[in-house]
């Protein structure tokens, strides 16, 4: 029998890739806590745990000409679509190379015109309205183009998200949203937040398929989102896709979790590491050594030491350099 | 060149700019096949077709958020609001999205959108459909805020707004929609945003205003030329960012300044225009800053008497103008 990601018409390479980047995406989300364990950031929001659902559904995608507008945890899915570490770095350290902002933003607010990462803010949900808007523009303009946009379970509840998902449907454009349900909305749980058993439920109400899957099973992810990027793009309208995952730290760095959550369901949940199990997978389907997972790591290890101290060193804007870029023509701090 | 009326400078303005180019296009509730419960985009669905003049589901968030995204994908969305009033939805798309999206990106994303609204009482509209809205946003630099007086201005300014690489709020008066009606060129030619307009020269005091306002001021200050007094009638015209060199040159020139608006007095455009005018300009004046504004309440009532009571007249600008003159 096929293994399963050729099932889903992944190559060897395309999945050890993927591996990789989860990889990846996880040690520097752990290096961005020591370094603010240690007072050198002031701020880490993190991804751990949601990886799988954000480097399936990146994968899925065109990441040379689809747009995609993440929430805070994206780092997975924003180093899929072009980010580098250097760059993640200097958005932790705040400083005037980061394409972000700059150093504008806190981390965590992506955007970078040339990979088509949208810039976000963060009041919540208010980038599912811009997917819609995106995709119009993609239709209009008759372009095979599909927008995915991301989300907590928390945050579906915004009036945005209704709004941009109706729109959406009603104009049938090819958006993806993507929920990824990590149980958790800083302290409160998905049944103090949702009536209905799965966020994906709602879909009905927009004309849209939903569908609720494993978000720790990157290959499942990947199906899923790839369906509904080709269904987007024969012009069959949009998909809600939500994505199980566990929250595998507390909500940022300022938030200490043991005021809500028990250490147990604590080990439980890392018990379903996503990397962990992806890297069985690989290693059954003999696609990583333990020679090269060893490789694997320094090199990682390099990369991000590398960006660690590029990012400490670089420069801070300069003070007066607030005043620029309101309008389009704004000067001041030059 | 020919006579027509304000709405009709906003329609001819989207035509050009739709004719001009292929990436502007309309969205808003109602705007196609009716043309706009006020027929701001009347024949415009017939001329572009359904994907060009775009009726949207009755959602305000969606209506300005859909339209900030697609312009970050290069096309030039106008939005309508079908009422400025009804824009509150939407405020969290308006300021803290397409009026930060320049800064927020240090320049990498931009959001050329227009938002366009009918504003202003005096139509029997009630809390709901006579509000000034302009001082929510007027304190939100990365957005723009045109509110033009007549249709002259209406043209140059909104097809200044479609070209516009920043986020413009255009609030068109509703009561001047038809009662308004003034001479504007068939060729293309736009205005610049950012800059007063003085309608009307004069030495004695300064009426800065904007708006249907702009013609009650006109009207007095004609009455005051007959008994020997010359007013200077200011417009705005923007009302954000503010045209600060216009104001403290008039007001530096007449030494006595009324400042006009429609909206209630706290906190308005024209607190702002005060703050100015005492910041740059305390010495040349000759009497205290005179604010005519409509009371502190909440809203403008219906009840036609209770209307008056709040609404801007000409008689009530032509009093306080003779009351400053005589100071
Ligand atoms: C409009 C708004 N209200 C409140 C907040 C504060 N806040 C930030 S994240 C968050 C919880 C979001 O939970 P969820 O959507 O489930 O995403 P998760 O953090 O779990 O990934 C809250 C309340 C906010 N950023 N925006
Ligand atoms: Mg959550």
């Amino acid at each position: 029998m096929d293994q399963k990601h050729k099932q889903a018409g992944l190559t060897d390479e395309t999945v050890i890739q993927m591996y990789e980047m989860m990889l990846l995406t996880r040690r520097l989300d752990e290096r961005m806590w020591l370094l603010n364990r240690s007072g050198k950031i002031p701020f880490v929001v993190s991804g751990q745990g949601q990886e799988a659902a954000q480097i399936g559904a990146a994968f899925a995608l065109n990441r040379d000409e689809d747009y995609l507008l993440p929430y805070y945890r994206d780092f997975g899915a924003v180093l899929a679509f072009g980010m580098t570490v250097k760059e993640l770095m200097l958005s932790a350290f705040a400083k005037a190379e980061d394409p972000n902002s700059g150093g504008r933003q806190m981390p965590g607010h992506f955007g970078q015109r040339k990979n088509r990462i949208v810039t976000g803010s963060s009041p919540v949900t208010t980038q599912v309205p811009h997917a819609a808007g995106i995709a119009l523009a993609a239709k209009m303009d008759q372009k095979p183009i599909v927008s995915l946009v991301t989300f907590g379970e928390g945050s579906s509840n915004q009036g945005d998200f209704h709004e941009g998902a109706n729109f959406a449907g009603v104009h049938q454009l090819p958006v993806i949203f993507l929920c990824e349900n990590n149980q958790y909305a800083i302290s409160v749980p998905y049944t103090k937040q949702v009536a209905a058993k799965n966020i994906s439920d709602r879909a009905v109400g927009y004309g849209m398929p939903g569908f609720t899957i494993d978000g720790n099973d990157p290959i499942a992810v990947y199906q899923c989102v790839k369906n509904a990027a080709d269904r987007a793009r024969r012009g069959e309208g949009p998909t809600l896709i939500e994505t199980i995952t566990c929250r595998l730290t507390p909500h940022t760095s300022d938030d200490d979790d043991r005021a809500y959550r028990t250490a147990d369901e604590v080990k439980k949940a890392k018990e379903l590491d996503p990397l962990l199990s992806f890297r069985t997978y690989v290693k059954e389907a003999g696609l990583l050594t333990e020679e090269r997972e060893q490789q694997l790591e320094q090199e990682i290890l390099h990369i991000i030491n590398e960006a660690t101290d590029y990012a400490e060193q670089a420069p801070y804007a300069s003070p007066e350099s607030s005043l620029q870029h309101v309008y389009a023509d704004t000067k001041g701090g030059e | 060149m020919a006579i027509i009326s304000y709405i009709e400078a906003v329609t001819m303005a989207l035509r050009e700019e739709m004719e001009r180019d292929s990436n502007v296009f309309i969205l808003g509730e109602d705007v196609g096949k009716k043309g706009g419960v006020f027929k701001a985009t009347e024949g415009l669905y017939e001329q572009f077709g359904e994907a060009r003049v775009l009726d949207t589901p009755l959602a305000e968030s969606a209506i300005a958020g859909v339209a900030i995204g697609a312009s970050m994908a290069g096309k030039r969305p106008v939005a309508e609001m079908q009422f400025a009033d009804f824009i509150m939805p939407a405020v969290n798309q308006i300021i803290s999205e397409a009026a930060r999206i320049r800064y927020r990106s240090n320049n990498d994303w931009h959001c050329p959108i227009v938002i366009r609204a009918p504003y202003g009482g005096g139509i029997h509209g009630a809390l709901y459909h006579s509000q000034s809205v302009e001082a929510i946003f007027a304190n939100q630099p990365g957005l723009k805020i045109v509110m033009p007086s007549t249709p002259y201005d209406v043209k140059g300014l909104l097809k200044a707004a479609i070209r516009d690489e920043d986020p413009v709020l255009f609030f068109e008066h509703k009561k001047a929609y038809r009662s308004i009606k003034g001479e504007v060129p068939d060729d293309d030619y736009v205005l610049p945003i950012g800059k007063a307009d003085v309608k009307r020269k004069g030495e004695d005091l300064t009426v800065i205003t904007y708006g249907l306002s702009v013609h009650f001021a006109l009207q007095a200050a004609e009455k005051l030329a007959q008994d020997g007094i010359q007013a200077e009638v200011v417009d705005l015209r923007t009302v954000y960012p503010i045209d600060k060199e216009t104001i403290i040159e008039s007001a530096s020139k007449t030494g006595k300044v009324l400042l006009v608006t429609e909206d209630n007095k706290e906190g308005s455009v024209m607190s702002e225009v005060a703050a100015i005018i005492a910041e740059h300009c305390l010495f040349d004046l000759d009497a205290p800053i005179n604010r005519l504004a409509g009371p502190d309440v909440p809203a403008m009532p219906y009840a036609l008497p209770m209307e008056k009571y709040f609404m801007m007249s000409p008689e009530k600008v032509e009093k306080a103008m003779r009351d400053l003159a005589e100071f």
